[in-house]
């Protein structure tokens, strides 16, 4: 089996008393898009944060291409390109949309012009590109979470993580984001997403990974995720999966 | 983006720098080589804490490493008066790059990032009090020595272009932070560290950077101050007057902006002298008006003079835009 693109190899986190993060492994393959879902509260968060080297895992190892990659700073793994994004847009409010992008496309070039115009470009790929003038903290939520992806995209990166791009849009935000992020893919970058909007999980992901509890509870394709019943009781509580079946079997 | 970016910055040192031809008066050359040397001081602080977002209670601690070096060399080690003056700010520049590496490395922000900038400046100037080297309480007299290549003057109007010209390099080095890479990142790195460091900023190196460019813009105000004056002591080159001088100017001027420490250094003295000849030299009262002064940006002009008028523009905006709701009241 070839080196997964990403690997996450038994990472523990704790907190004080509490492990938020159990034993978790999972691989992401290139050119693809892989799911992270759960509940609030199981720990997809933090994993990212471990990931993208915000957090230092208690124990385990992440490689990327093979590589160990634990420990290393965030800057660090932005050049060797990886990029995220927050679940809390953290925007440079006091910066224009355009400037907020600049900063993500500087990291491949030295120029101010060329990075402007770098990031003018990628504004236009996420829909920014109206807006490019207006300051970020005027932005609207779905306005945000689009600049979020823009500065991330902004710096080329090979692997994105998403965390939660599409919490807090409307049905009409959410269908034009979704083919947006097909096209990243079809571009050639690998994602690694976390999602609670399952139509969009179930429409872009491929590989799905179910984490609750801080556990990796099950992995696989989303059709065989959704017939999971592990899966059905980590979202609904213990016995509901039997319950639910029973109540459909009753109707049938 | 066609506009030649330093068009302005000459312009308006072109215009200072012809007030010696127009006045020989003693009173304004020395008010005017006061303000901009404060203004220079202030872009030093500037540069940090305007554009960095790094707010320092501490620029003396440059203000007087630049002074005393330049003075100490000159009359223990017989160093030349001008290699005095690049060494202190060089100097100057390594104490930033120390008290940087130190504070940042420690992970310090906001208000902690300033009490210890402060904290340092004081064990500065309480060292300085001491050490036998700076003459401890008595102080430091660069003897008189009025030839250039000693860096004294029969006049005022050389020290007046030289004061001026090293707010001219001060000004070049603010436009330059805004056209670079590097000023993208420091700017990113105040708006928010996290988010920086998931683009790729190296936010220690950075921050790190703009506080040793900063102590040195700041160390060579000290450094002038020592040659223009001839007399330092702990309390002139390590006292808090010049940390809040640093941190008024932009205030007032406009912060993260390239004219601000300028306009609120001239603003600001201006009104010290306005006061002076209204009340006479009653102690303290200057420091009273800055109070007052500060109340006032604050309150009407948060992000300081430079910024007034299109903030005014803007609110006047909003005003207009909500006319139907106002015209009954």
């Amino acid at each position: 089996m070839p080196e997964p693109l990403l690997r996450i190899e038994r990472v523990c986190k704790r907190f004080g008393g509490l492990l938020a993060v159990d034993n978790a492994s999972l691989a992401v393959e290139a050119g693809r898009i892989t799911a992270l879902i759960g509940p609030n509260g199981a720990g997809k968060t933090t994993l990212f944060s471990i990931i993208s080297g915000f957090l230092p895992p208690s124990e385990g190892r992440i490689f990327h291409r093979g590589e160990d990659i634990t420990g290393v700073p965030p800057h660090v793994l932005a050049r060797r390109g990886i990029a995220r994004t927050f679940q809390t847009v953290q925007p440079f409010a006091g910066l224009t949309v355009h400037e907020n992008i600049a900063v993500g496309a500087h990291l491949a070039r030295r120029s101010r012009a060329d990075a402007l115009e770098a990031a003018e470009q990628v504004a236009t790929t996420v829909g920014l590109g109206d807006l490019l003038r207006r300051p970020a903290a005027s932005l609207t939520v779905a306005g945000r979470k689009r600049l979020e992806l823009a500065r991330a995209l902004a710096t080329g990166p090979e692997l994105l993580l998403l965390d939660e791009v599409l919490a807090g849009l409307n049905p009409a935000e959410v269908a034009t984001m979704v083919p947006m992020i097909r096209t990243l893919v079809d571009g050639g970058i690998t994602i690694l997403m976390i999602e609670h909007v399952m139509q969009a999980v179930m429409s872009l992901a491929e590989q799905v990974f179910v984490v609750a509890e801080g556990r990796i509870l099950a992995e696989g394709t989303p059709r065989a995720i959704v017939g999971d019943p592990r899966v059905v009781e980590a979202y609904l509580g213990h016995g509901a999966a039997a319950r639910l079946s029973a109540a459909g079997g009753a109707h049938v | 983006m066609s506009r030649w970016p330093f068009a302005q910055i000459l312009l308006v040192v072109a215009a200072l720098a012809t007030v010696p031809l127009l006045t020989a008066s003693n009173v304004v050359l020395n008010f005017l080589t006061v303000a901009l040397l404060i203004a220079l001081v202030g872009q030093g602080w500037n540069v940090l804490g305007g554009y960095g977002g790094q707010y320092s209670f501490g620029h003396a601690a440059f203000f007087g490493t630049g002074a005393y070096v330049t003075a100490v060399l000159q009359m223990r080690y017989g160093v030349n008066a001008w290699m005095g003056f690049a060494l202190g700010i060089a100097g100057g520049a390594l104490v930033g790059a120390v008290i940087g590496a130190l504070a940042f490395r420690s992970g310090l922000k906001g208000s902690y990032f300033a009490l210890v900038t402060l904290a340092f400046a004081e064990v500065l100037r309480i060292l300085a009090s001491v050490a036998p080297i700076t003459g401890a309480g008595v102080g430091t007299l660069i003897a008189l020595d009025l030839r250039p290549q000693a860096f004294q003057f029969q006049s005022r109007a050389p020290f007046y272009w030289i004061i001026l010209a090293l707010v001219a390099g001060s000004l070049v080095i603010a436009r330059l932070i805004e056209q670079s890479r590097f000023g993208a990142w420091l700017l990113a790195v105040r708006e928010n560290e996290e988010a920086a460091k998931a683009l790729g900023v190296d936010a220690a190196r950075v921050k790190l950077a703009a506080m040793t460019v900063s102590a040195a813009i700041t160390a060579a105000g000290g450094g002038f101050y020592a040659q223009y004056f001839l007399f330092i002591d702990s309390g002139i080159a390590y006292g808090p007057w010049i940390s809040i001088e640093a941190l008024l100017a932009p205030m007032v001027g406009g912060v993260g902006t390239v004219f601000g420490p300028l306009l609120g250094a001239l603003v600001v003295k201006t009104l010290g002298e306005l006061t002076k000849l209204v009340t006479g030299d009653a102690p303290g009262l200057d420091l009273v008006i800055y109070g007052g002064v500060l109340v006032l940006v604050v309150a009407f002009a948060p992000r300081g003079i430079a910024s007034l008028p299109a903030d005014l523009r803007a609110r006047f905006a909003r005003l207009r835009s909500s006319v139907p709701e106002r015209a009954d009241a």
